[in-house]
């Protein structure tokens, strides 16, 4: 192991060129780590959050359909295009999907005022009879009539509403429902999200805002297989002519939003993987003048006996521990760098101690030796190929 | 030992493509040294006395004729196999010593037997050889920065006998030494010499030439 050996002392003599040069390789493994970590942290706490499995289909009014409604009616005077699903669109999508649920749902946002204490809240204004198919509830009853409402778990802890609490919606003060139920804690969601929302009897709300028609439309498929079918369905039935609904299921939102995030990842990796390489430039370039300086110990070692392929493997090893020792303090260092973005950024630091995460720091570590090694080969080469005449004449 | 010669030259040329046109540093010629010799090269600078101890130490292949080393040809061996024979019968005594800086004195020495499949009484050659070179034994772990130049050629001439080589070449030895220390030097060749190595020397100093028992005179890269 006497090439090692050198390779060792060679370092340790210009410790501080090659403290640089591991700098750059720590740098580099803990910028791949700690993004990698950051982006499957990211997948990780966005999946947790959502609540949806992929049994919904979500209709909604076609959107550019309605900025053109602004403009002259549509060509050939066909269905009114507007930005709601009016009554008779919905019965369509109904007698279009058989026997699985419908809820239509109308949204909005007014203050509310419970007791003394004021704020505003989302509204989700459903016929009472579809409630249960699309809310479980934490505490209470649904409503059986316009007067009763329920209300999101996060917004019933921040006014204290608990069933029987009246709350007033809007500035008029006879404008009161009583709640009848809490429902339970659902997270982010495609089709709505209620923890933050009051819900209220559709006939309610249509009354009060005189508002008949519905801003989208939920199914609720009960075979997950069906989707597809159900989909078709409803496209064939309202968007015949021109497109006037959008038809999303969430798992076709799902799977566009991790395709997303996975491009999110692979982008971020890459930009770490910038950083390695300008540490592999550094290498190159620390490796190179160590060869041009010790170009007549070369033809020293090679006169006195020392094959060509252990020159090589002599600069190889000084490039290996540069990128070992580099790579083992990044990948040290990454453990508190992915911790503190986990922190910082998600303020869920403990997704750091998850395998997929934790693959990260031995992914940047792998890159790390590999760069360095790859930096090392031209050097090595390039050192091994000398004539050794021409090296020992080298002053 | 066979009644081999150790190096024999036969119509040996060596011409150096330089821009300017070729260069011939070596023109036509033969020569050998028998076992046991101890031959001066001497020439005005330029004369190819350079060329000749380099492909001597089989460091390069001539452009036309043939060079044996102990009987072997050497102009179609591959590097590797050029390596292996430096290693084993070739000693290099140089004039700026070029020990290798990173290693001890003792580690120099070392060195070549490390290279070898001997490795394991490395060590006990090394500090034997050494010994035999007058060194002060404290002086065996310092780097060569820290010893003076006779002492940095003492453990040169070590290095270059540790592998029990045949012939040991010898490029200007007492060139960076003054007049007594280079004495010392010579007279240490003078004692392997009396050992039976081979030794050819390249010098200008006709002082230390009188060491040798026989003179190469070239100019202009042919012998006179």
């Amino acid at each position: 192991m006497i090439f090692f050996d050198f390779a060792r002392r060679n370092i340790r003599l210009h410790w501080f060129r090659s403290v640089l040069a591991v700098i750059g390789i720590v740098i580099g493994v803990i910028a791949i780590a700690s993004l990698g970590i950051l982006g499957n942290s990211l997948v990780l706490s966005i999946t947790e959050t959502i609540s949806d499995v992929g049994d919904t289909v979500i209709v909604t009014p076609h959107t550019g359909a309605a900025a053109a409604g602004n403009g002259p009616g549509p060509p050939g005077g066909g269905a009114v295009t507007s930005n709601t699903i009016s009554e008779r669109q919905v019965g369509q999508i109904e007698r279009a999907v058989g026997p699985n649920t419908v809820i239509p749902l109308a949204q909005g946002g007014d203050a509310i005022a419970v007791g003394s204490e004021t704020g505003a809240a989302v509204i989700y204004a459903m016929p009472v009879e579809e409630m249960p198919a699309l809310l479980d509830l934490a505490d209470g009853i649904y409503p059986r009539s316009t007067g009763g409402a329920l209300a999101g778990s996060a917004l019933a802890a921040e006014f204290g509403m608990q069933p029987g609490t009246r709350v007033q919606v809007g500035s008029n003060a006879s404008n009161t429902l009583r709640v009848v139920g809490v429902i339970e804690e659902r997270g982010v969601g495609f089709d709505i999200n209620p923890d933050f929302a009051l819900i209220v009897p559709h006939a309610w709300y249509s009354d009060v805002y005189d508002e008949e028609e519905y801003d989208q439309v939920i199914v609720k498929v009960r075979d997950v297989g069906d989707i597809d079918v159900v989909k078709a369905a409803i496209e064939e039935t309202l968007n015949r002519r021109e497109t006037v609904v959008d038809v999303l299921d969430t798992r076709m939102i799902l799977e566009s939003l991790f395709q997303v995030f996975e491009q999110i990842t692979v982008f971020t990796l890459a930009i770490g993987s910038i950083s390695l390489v300008v540490a592999g430039v550094s290498i190159l370039n620390v490796m190179m003048m160590s060869v041009s300086e010790r170009t007549r110990e070369i033809g020293v070692m090679r006169s006195i006996g020392t094959r060509q392929q252990d020159v090589l493997r002599m600069f190889l090893y000084e490039a290996l521990i540069l990128g070992l020792i580099g790579s083992i303090i990044g990948g040290v260092m990454s453990i508190g760098t992915g911790y503190l973005v986990n922190a910082v950024v998600l303020q869920r630091p403990e997704f750091l101690f998850v395998p997929s995460s934790l693959v990260y720091i031995l992914y940047g570590m792998g890159f790390g030796v590999a760069t360095s090694i790859a930096s090392g080969i031209y050097p090595a080469w390039k050192a091994s190929r000398l004539n050794p005449i021409q090296a020992l004449r080298f002053e | 030992m066979s009644d081999e010669p150790v190096i024999r030259f036969d119509d040996v040329s060596k011409v150096y493509s330089l821009p300017g046109g070729d260069v011939v540093a070596l023109d036509h010629v033969t020569l050998t040294v028998e076992p046991g010799e101890f031959v001066a090269v001497m020439g005005p600078s330029g004369s190819g006395k350079s060329t000749l101890l380099n492909l001597m130490g089989c460091l390069d292949v001539p452009t036309s004729g043939r060079i044996f080393i102990n009987g072997e040809e050497i102009s179609r061996m591959s590097d590797d196999v050029l390596t292996r024979l430096r290693r084993n019968h070739i000693g290099f005594i140089f004039q700026q010593f070029n020990l290798i800086p990173l290693l001890s004195a003792l580690e120099n020495v070392e060195f070549p037997v490390v290279l070898t499949e001997r490795r394991g009484e490395s060590r006990e050659r090394a500090i034997r050889v050494l010994r035999s070179m007058d060194l002060e034994e404290e002086l065996f772990s310092h780097k060569p920065s820290e010893l003076s130049g006779g002492q940095q050629q003492r453990v040169a001439i070590a290095r270059a006998l540790v592998n029990e080589p045949e012939l040991l070449l010898c490029d200007e030895p007492t060139g960076n030494l003054d007049t007594k220390t280079g004495t010392a030097i010579m007279d240490l060749l003078r004692l392997e010499n009396g050992e039976g190595k081979t030794i050819v020397m390249v010098t200008h100093d006709p002082k230390v030439a009188e060491y040798a028992h026989r003179h190469i005179r070239i100019v202009d890269g042919r012998l006179v």
